[in-house]
């Protein structure tokens, strides 16, 4: 519990249309975690998710349309950046992450650049199976590799950056599909970052689960694939993300 | 009327259209380089139809309409991909827009609470117009 208060922490909560489920973690927020800034990054929603946040003791970002989680993240990591933060902790506002396990992130940062939450680590609760699980053992299983750590699950959005990730990620968040989660972490390790990943238990969301048809699970495991197949061909970037990183 | 003449006219109309766009700004001059240049082929190839026989027999080509369709064919590719990577940097240039003025929007809030102006109501995104959702 130190290191939150040693660390200026920015917890960053992605919205796009989450007026349901955002009241509920920000409450959440404001009770486990007194003292620590929460920044709302409203993508484009159209239900009011803006207005409802500005009720809490929260910085907001409206974006004019909708970017993406990677878009929202890259303005939250240029908002630390500017206002002189020392970690930024992604939370989905959908309620899926426990913002109890914060702390245990943050912590975290004492041995790596990026801290990843992982649902698949030790405290599990949470089956996915067919396609959309092979996907997750592909990518763990290359990443694992590339970051030479153990990581199972690289699709998590629950994670914590450091000083150094948070100026890479300022200028070299990707926004492309599945880009915030896959190719993000390809970027850190390629710029020299290192990363864990610590396990925690994920709930629930508030509104709705994650498809489990095959054939959309079929056509993520592609998408899937081709981002990490194309971000590790990209070569040519690191000198330039090298340079934002040192 | 000869079907060359008609071919003829073709070119030359064209050709006058794209330099038109191009003298009113309606076409920015990177795009329309590509068409003038087209304009030109046709118009030498509508002049001299015999020009096309003979470039066919050089690259092998037996049918020399094929040469025209392939060529042709080839060349809207080539626009279409250039089309699309200049989208790309336009969303790009959008996105970092989009960021910058989120920023902006957020500091003159905080600027405006720290100077104790009157709270006025929170100024709430537009709705997405385009209605396109992420990824």
């Amino acid at each position: 519990m130190a290191s939150l208060q040693d660390r200026r922490v920015l917890i960053v909560l992605p919205a796009w249309n989450e007026a349901e489920s955002l009241p509920a973690i920000l409450t959440e927020i404001r009770s486990h975690l007194p003292g620590v800034s929460a920044l709302v990054v409203n993508d484009g929603s159209t239900d009011g998710t803006s207005a409802l946040a500005r009720q809490f003791d929260v910085e907001v970002l409206d974006l004019p349309f909708n970017l993406g989680v990677g878009g929202a993240m890259r303005a939250g990591f240029r908002y630390a950046l500017a206002e002189g933060f020392d970690a930024v902790v992604q939370v989905d506002a959908d309620g899926q992450h426990d913002p109890r396990d914060v702390p245990m992130l943050v912590e975290g940062l004492e041995q790596a650049d990026v801290v990843i939450g992982a649902r698949f680590a030790e405290r599990d609760a949470y089956e996915v199976r067919g396609p959309r699980r092979w996907a997750m053992k592909v990518l763990a299983g290359v990443l694992s590799r590339l970051a030479r750590t153990r990581l199972t699950d690289t699709t998590s959005g629950f994670r914590a950056s450091g000083p150094r990730a948070i100026r890479l990620f300022a200028a070299h968040y990707p926004a492309e599909y599945l880009g915030d989660t896959i190719e993000s972490l390809v970027i850190a390790v390629r710029s020299g970052l290192t990363v864990k990943q610590v396990g925690v238990a994920m709930r629930v969301r508030s509104a709705g689960r994650p498809s489990q048809h095959p054939v959309k699970a079929a056509v993520y495991l592609l998408r899937a694939c081709l981002a990490l197949g194309i971000s590790l061909t990209r070569r040519s970037q690191i000198a330039v993300e090298t340079e934002v990183a040192a | 009327m000869s079907g060359q003449l008609f071919a003829e006219a073709c070119a030359v109309v064209t050709l006058l259209f794209m330099i038109e766009l191009l003298r009113r700004r309606r076409l920015r001059e990177k795009y329309v380089v590509l068409w003038i240049g087209v304009a030109l082929v046709v118009l030498v190839g509508a002049f001299f139809p015999r020009l096309l026989d003979q470039v066919a027999t050089v690259v092998g080509v037996t049918v020399p309409i094929n040469l025209i369709l392939f060529v042709g064919q080839l060349l809207l590719l080539v626009v279409c991909v250039q089309l699309s990577a200049e989208v790309s940097t336009l969303e790009q240039e959008s996105q970092t827009l989009a960021e910058e003025l989120a920023l902006l929007r957020n500091r003159v809030e905080r600027l405006e609470r720290a100077a104790g102006a009157a709270p006025r109501p929170p100024s709430v995104a537009d709705p997405d117009p385009s209605g396109r959702s992420p990824g």
